[in-house]
């Protein structure tokens, strides 16, 4: 299978519906995992790597999940594809850096990806669309039973699964979400929410950009330790807080609605006057104003049938996304700059300016995660 | 919370960073966070300081340096790059790692998945353990009647994990002299805690 022919279309984890998916885009769970008894990649010598990287290989691509999968090694993909796979989500930064001896494999659903000599000799991770992290874990879970069946992993009888760097030892797990949060950002909550989160033991962290920086308001909770509790209780404890953050969104958008409706109003009305009449737009600018679009979505002021195409605006706009189909070796900034305006404008012609009228009065508030629980 | 770099005053600066999903945190007082540099949190690694302290400590207690017998890593190396370099050197390296390993993270001990081929194996290796301990524990209480039960179940155990790793057959418990008898009997529970069948793993 060709990379082009997966990457022509969105991911399942953009695409698809989960619980809470207005808020919590996306649900990630990635386990580190090493061959006993060989160097670490960052150690090895490249006929070492190599050696492991076909013995990785050739266990991943038998796995049942795997079948029509997409399977490359990194210095046979373009600066760009390898770009267009990080914006993704699918292969890390420090991945696409990697050139001989490492290689990525992938599903055609692009929920499952494996990372073949990242900092460690397998990073394999589940992602799916809204708060999916039970399920995510059980997908990656099974392959990683799968692979260890044929594949003898470094394991140690205190320390359990053993990796490169010690902030990954143990369950080797990091799970994350990522979460849009226009509410707490306008509301000047959102550091407050950090911090406390950060002080027991998770961590909070805007996708691009730090604190209320962070572009498009997009912020991803993950675990922050990996030994002394068992994969299930991290993701408890994760989903727990997700859940508390999810009603503070709520809550905050309510809040604003009630107090601040001509605020709100004016910003989304904006924001849909900028992305649909502008000539040139950095990425910085389109995240943020898509992100009053994509609360507009939420709040019923355009039609439901536009979340798709919004949300998708957040991918396709990254600089490697806007070029993918192009032959262009590298656009300069200012020609990416009005490639992304043509883009939004072409994706949100037809959609309507935003229904004042249809602002909810009571907008459904979350569950708290002890109601949820059965 | 102290300050992780002079350990005594209280940290007054939460750093916080996660590149690519890793996550990476430090606590330093006022006048720790000054010397460091750190105005600009973003612009440098925080795991890399963090480790480097940890194995700049370690390098003190062992000015010759310890290198991994399997791969050769050196302390130095792990320092520069905060990184092992494979993993025996979790082994080579363990008295300088279990500080750090506290500071970073909940515990010291994995809870959670066991690979299915060890799970059998590490589940009898703990629960021998406690056994043994809770053996140690009745002799030093004269609990006699207990000890003699758990001494069954060790025996029981023992037995079990010799049939299936084949070469323990015949060195068990044929003459061990009782444990309950006389005045040696904790240091025939110390020869306990040596595995019976010595020949079962290669
Ligand atoms: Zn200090
Ligand atoms: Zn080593």
């Amino acid at each position: 299978m060709k990379l082009s022919a997966i990457i022509a279309n969105t991911g399942e984890w953009l695409s698809g519906s989960g619980p809470h998916d207005q808020i919590v885009v996306s649900s990630r769970v990635r386990l580190a995992r090493n061959l006993k008894g060989k160097p670490f990649p960052g150690w090895a010598k490249k006929a070492e790597r190599v050696a492991v990287l076909d013995e990785i290989r050739g266990a991943v691509i038998q796995l049942p999940e795997m079948k029509e999968a997409f399977s490359e090694k990194l210095e046979d993909l373009s600066p760009l594809e390898k770009q267009v796979l990080m914006e993704r989500h699918l292969i890390s930064r420090e991945h696409a850096a990697k050139g001989a001896g490492s290689a990525v494999v992938m599903n055609t659903a692009q929920t499952l990806s494996f990372m073949i000599n990242e900092e460690d000799h397998l990073r394999m991770q589940a992602i799916r669309a809204g708060l999916q992290l039970d399920e995510v874990f059980a997908m990656i879970n099974q392959a990683d039973g799968e692979l260890e069946e044929s594949l003898d992993f470094a394991f140690h009888n205190e320390l359990g699964y053993l990796t490169a760097c010690p902030t990954n030892v143990g369950t080797g797990m990091r799970a994350s979400a990522m979460l849009h949060l226009p509410g707490l950002v306008m509301s000047e909550q959102v550091n407050k929410i950090i911090n406390s989160v950060n002080k027991i033991g998770l961590a909070v962290r805007g996708l691009h950009g730090e604190g209320s920086e962070a572009m498009g308001n997009l912020f991803q909770v993950s675990n922050q330790t990996t030994l002394g509790e068992a994969e299930e209780e991290i993701i408890g404890r994760l989903n727990k807080v997700i859940f508390q953050i999810l009603e503070h969104e709520q809550n905050a958008r309510q809040i604003l609605l009630q107090q601040r409706a001509e605020t709100l109003l004016d910003q989304i009305g904006r924001a849909y006057g900028i992305l649909c009449h502008a000539h040139s737009i950095t990425s910085k600018e389109a995240l943020n104003l898509l992100s009053f679009i994509k609360m507009g979505v939420d709040l019923g002021l355009f039609p439901g049938g536009y979340r798709l195409q919004v949300d998708e605006l957040f991918i396709e706009t990254q600089p490697a996304h806007l070029q993918k189909g192009l032959q262009a070796t590298k656009l300069g900034s200012e020609e990416r700059d009005s490639l992304r305006a043509a883009l939004i404008r072409t994706k949100l012609k037809k959609m309507p300016e935003p229904e004042i009228g249809k602002i909810p009065t009571t907008p459904p508030i979350v569950q708290s995660p002890t109601s949820e629980e059965s | 919370m102290f300050c992780d770099v002079c350990k005594s005053k209280e940290a007054t600066v939460f750093l916080t960073q996660i590149v690519e999903g890793k996550m990476q945190k430090v606590n330093l007082c006022e006048g720790c966070s000054k010397e460091k540099g750190v105005n600009d949190p973003t612009g440098f690694a925080l795991a890399d300081l963090l480790l480097g302290l940890g194995a700049a400590q370690e390098i003190e207690k062992n000015p010759l340096g310890i290198r991994c017998s399997v791969c050769g890593f050196s302390q130095t190396d792990f320092k520069k790059t905060g990184r092992l370099g494979c993993s025996a050197c979790y082994d080579a390296f363990a008295e300088g790692l279990s500080g750090m390993l506290k500071n970073m993270h909940r515990g010291l001990i994995h809870t959670g998945k066991v690979p299915a081929r060890l799970a059998l194996a590490l589940s009898r290796a703990r629960e021998l353990a406690a056994l043994q301990q809770g053996l140690e524990k009745a002799i030093l209480e004269e609990k006699f009647e207990d000890a003699a039960g758990l001494r069954d179940k060790i025996r029981l155990l023992e037995s079990e994990e010799g049939k299936e790793s084949k070469s323990g057959e015949s060195n068990l418990s044929g003459g061990e002299p009782d444990l309950l008898d006389g005045p040696n009997r904790l240091s025939l529970v110390q020869t306990e805690d040596v595995p019976p069948n010595p020949g079962k793993k290669s």
